[in-house]
């Protein structure tokens, strides 16, 4: 008797609780309603990375080394980019950036960034890709755009957008930001999102864009964390032409710090897709 | 209308007959999970205990009894806490604060959690020892343990993530400490604990096991000889990117050998040499592979020493032997690296199964030491020294052991030696030696003795020692 009386009281309490998620259903689905998260859903680039091997050569080129000023990509980064299998590979339907701790080239670390400068640009659209981060001190993943006129037009003037940041020290923030003329570097027009009950490293998420006219909306997964507008920046909105796609996986330098003896090597990112809609 | 009422009686009956049969399935299948589920109650202290019942502390022998009460003045943001007062190391009550609490009934379900979370203070700056949960002082099987925890003056929230969750169905042991004054000079503090509860974080990820210390050890295995695996630890990185490494009671792994045949280690850690071979033990924790394993050779059971006879206490001065009481040693291996020492061994000494026994590898000398945080032997008293010795190589006669007893080490140092020709020593075979004090030339004083040691010059580099004492 007395189990089944618990068991009675035990169902009482969860209809309330049952009522509750309900209602936080229907006020989540009101507030993605306010957010218009993404209204671009006509695809113009898909890369799905269902082919073993490397990326579609089409699509994707690569950085090699330490940078023009062999000084860390303009950040004291202290890897080696490279090209290689160990460093970059399609496996399983997923693209593979993984950054290893290796002797290389004078670096004590390898790893790789792949742009579509060149192959792919687009002005306004709608960016995004679904990727598994890896984590720990130093390690600094980043999906970003640099505006498509940057050798004639040197950073920051050409602008950039950093769709995905993230320190591997900080497992459950994401940071999204617009650099310009004026507002570049530690200056950047930047927002942070912490995932609750959840991070980065676990599982795949999808960080996105949504570009237009006068406006950079920011989201992950289903949230639209920010929107950044022409009165938000301290310099021109240079967000007004061709843009292309960034991916990498940097080890050290300014903005995380190095590694230290509790960084697990090898890190790897995982993408299972970029897509572009206008 | 008779049949026709018999037969709707039938039909009754029978329809009756149907509903109990579905009425018993559901009572069935209810109290099933009645049986399967234990309480989830999340809280173990909020402003009191939670569910705990009344009978829940059983502190630690040794451990001040006295020392846990509910503060009815301090909390995190409240007005009640756990309130541990650590007494001073010269407390006659109990040199120090530990206990457990455990549910005063059926354990609870926590696999729907990650962790134990709680806010804790201190009146002092200080790292206490041990904080943990799964301890139920009936086999600890589930027991956890964040070692060195440092408490601030103010309340700050602290993660023990739980190994693997899907083990804990029913655990009774909420929390438990251990604090102690070693790092405040022997004097007592107070810290407090507010909050404790279970919680499902969802960001403590990145599993890393180990066993062994993540050392891949490969050694000789003797027949029914067992070998308990030590070094268990899972660590995580949670969700601030600390990086927190537990100590977890084997319960928590799964053991596999490379072959069953020569071992196999059981769900306490301890793996059974049964046969001739090798195998490599390893183990994963919630299907994550943990680094460390251990690589065993067999090839014979263990051949041990001669037994003691039994002696007046008061006839022998044992330094290490199971058959007398030992007394305190510093050291078995003093790793006099600087003046040239290659021996390795006797760090510790090799425990097959309660059984103590020193192997010196690499041994040119070495030194068993006694005088630095013990208290030197005096044996003016004893009239020998006796020591087995099994030399696991060849012998040549011009190889040597020689003995030599140092008293009152660095300060009017006197040193006598005695030196075992190699034609005295038999390969794989244990040689008893029964040394009068005497025969030690130029020990003149044996009232403080510090240090022995046994130097071969590397003529001879491995051997199993046991049984050293003094006796008369």
């Amino acid at each position: 008797m007395k189990n089944f009386i618990k068991n009675n009281i035990e169902k009482r309490m969860t209809v309330p609780a049952l009522m509750m998620v309900l209602l936080l259903v229907v006020c989540g689905c009101e507030t993605d309603e306010d957010q218009t998260v993404a209204t671009l859903t006509n695809l113009v680039l898909s890369e799905e990375f269902d082919s073993d091997g490397a990326p579609n050569p089409a699509v994707w080129g690569y950085d090699i080394g330490r940078g023009p000023n062999g000084d860390g990509w303009g950040n004291q980064e202290l890897q080696y980019y490279t090209d290689r299998s160990d460093n970059v590979e399609v496996q399983n339907g997923v693209l593979l950036i993984t950054a290893r701790q290796e002797s290389f080239e004078g670096a004590s670390y390898t790893s790789a960034r792949l742009l579509t400068k060149d192959l792919f640009e687009q002005k306004f659209g709608r960016f995004e890709a679904r990727i598994r981060l890896p984590y720990g001190q130093g390690i600094w993943p980043a999906f970003w755009m640099l505006g498509a006129d940057i050798d004639e037009n040197p950073w920051p003037a050409a602008g950039e957008i950093d769709i995905m940041e993230y320190r591997g020290q900080e497992p459950t923030v994401l940071v999204g930001s617009v650099h310009g003329p004026g507002y570049s570097g530690g200056d950047a027009i930047s927002k942070e999102f912490i995932l609750e009950n959840d991070r980065f490293d676990t599982g795949f998420h999808i960080f996105g864009i949504e570009w237009g006219p006068d406006y950079v909306n920011f989201y992950v997964d289903d949230f639209l964390y920010n929107r950044i507008t022409p009165e938000d920046v301290t310099g021109p909105w240079v967000f007004d032409k061709p843009f292309f796609i960034l991916m990498n996986l940097a080890v050290g330098g300014s903005f995380v710090g190095a590694p230290n003896t509790e960084t697990e090597f090898p890190q790897t990112m995982l993408v299972d897709y970029v897509r572009v809609y206008n | 209308m008779k049949n026709t009422k018999y037969k709707n009686l039938r039909f009754v009956f029978l329809l009756s007959f149907s509903m109990a049969v579905f009425y018993s399935c559901e009572r069935d299948f209810s109290d099933d999970v009645e049986f399967a589920t234990f309480s989830t109650t999340a809280d173990v202290f909020t402003d009191s205990p939670v569910g705990l019942g009344s009978n829940f502390y059983f502190p630690f022998i040794n451990s001040k009894a006295t020392a846990f009460r509910v503060d009815n003045e301090v909390g995190f943001e409240s007005e009640a806490s756990i309130r541990i007062d650590v007494p001073n190391a010269n407390d006659p009550e109990g040199s120090f604060a530990g206990a457990i609490f455990r549910i005063d009934g059926a354990g609870r379900d926590l696999t729907g959690y990650d962790a134990l979370t709680f806010y804790a203070k201190a009146s002092r700056g200080v790292v206490i020892g041990e904080i943990g949960f799964g301890q139920d002082f009936e086999g600890n099987r589930f027991q956890v343990t964040r070692n060195g925890v440092t408490l601030s003056t103010d309340w700050v929230k602290y993660i023990i993530p739980i190994p693997d969750p899907s083990k804990l169905i029913e655990e009774r042991g909420m929390l438990w400490f251990s604090a102690g004054t070693d790092e405040t000079a022997g004097f007592g503090y107070t810290f407090w604990m507010d909050e404790v509860r279970f919680e499902r974080l969802g960001n403590i990820a990145q599993p890393r096991p180990a066993i062994l210390n993540g050392a891949d050890l490969a050694q000789e295995g003797f027949l029914g000889i067992p070998i308990t695996i030590q070094g268990l630890t899972q660590t995580f990185n949670l969700g601030s990117g600390e990086n927190v490494t537990l100590t977890a009671k084997p319960s928590y792994f799964d053991f596999a050998s490379t072959n069953v045949d020569v071992a196999r280690a059981n769900e306490l850690g301890v793996v059974s040499v049964v046969g001739t071979g090798e195998a490599t033990i390893t183990a994963s924790l919630a299907n994550v592979a943990a680094t460390g394993s251990l690589a065993l050779n067999v090839s014979r059971a263990f051949d041990f020493a001669p037994t003691p006879p039994q002696r007046n206490p008061s006839d022998v001065i044992s330094i290490f032997s199971e058959a007398y009481a030992n007394v305190g040693v510093d050291y078995f291996n003093g790793f006099f690296i600087p003046d040239g020492q290659t021996t390795q061994g006797g760090a510790p000494p090799l425990d097959l199964n309660g059984d103590r026994v020193i192997n010196y590898t690499q041994l040119n000398f070495v030194g068993i030491g006694f005088f630095n945080d013990v208290a030197p032997i005096n044996a003016t008293a004893m009239e020998t020294l006796h020591v087995d010795i099994k030399v696991n190589e060849a012998v040549a006669p011009s190889d040597f052991i020689r003995l030599q007893l140092l008293n009152s080490v660095g300060n009017n140092e006197t040193s006598g030696e005695f030196t075992i020709n190699g034609d005295a020593l038999t390969a794989d075979e244990w040689v008893s030696f029964d040394i009068p004090l005497s025969d030690f030339a130029g020990l003149t004083d044996r009232s403080q003795l510090g240090l022995l040691f046994f130097i071969t010059d590397s003529t001879i580099s491995d051997i199993f020692v046991d049984n050293i004492y003094f006796y008369r």
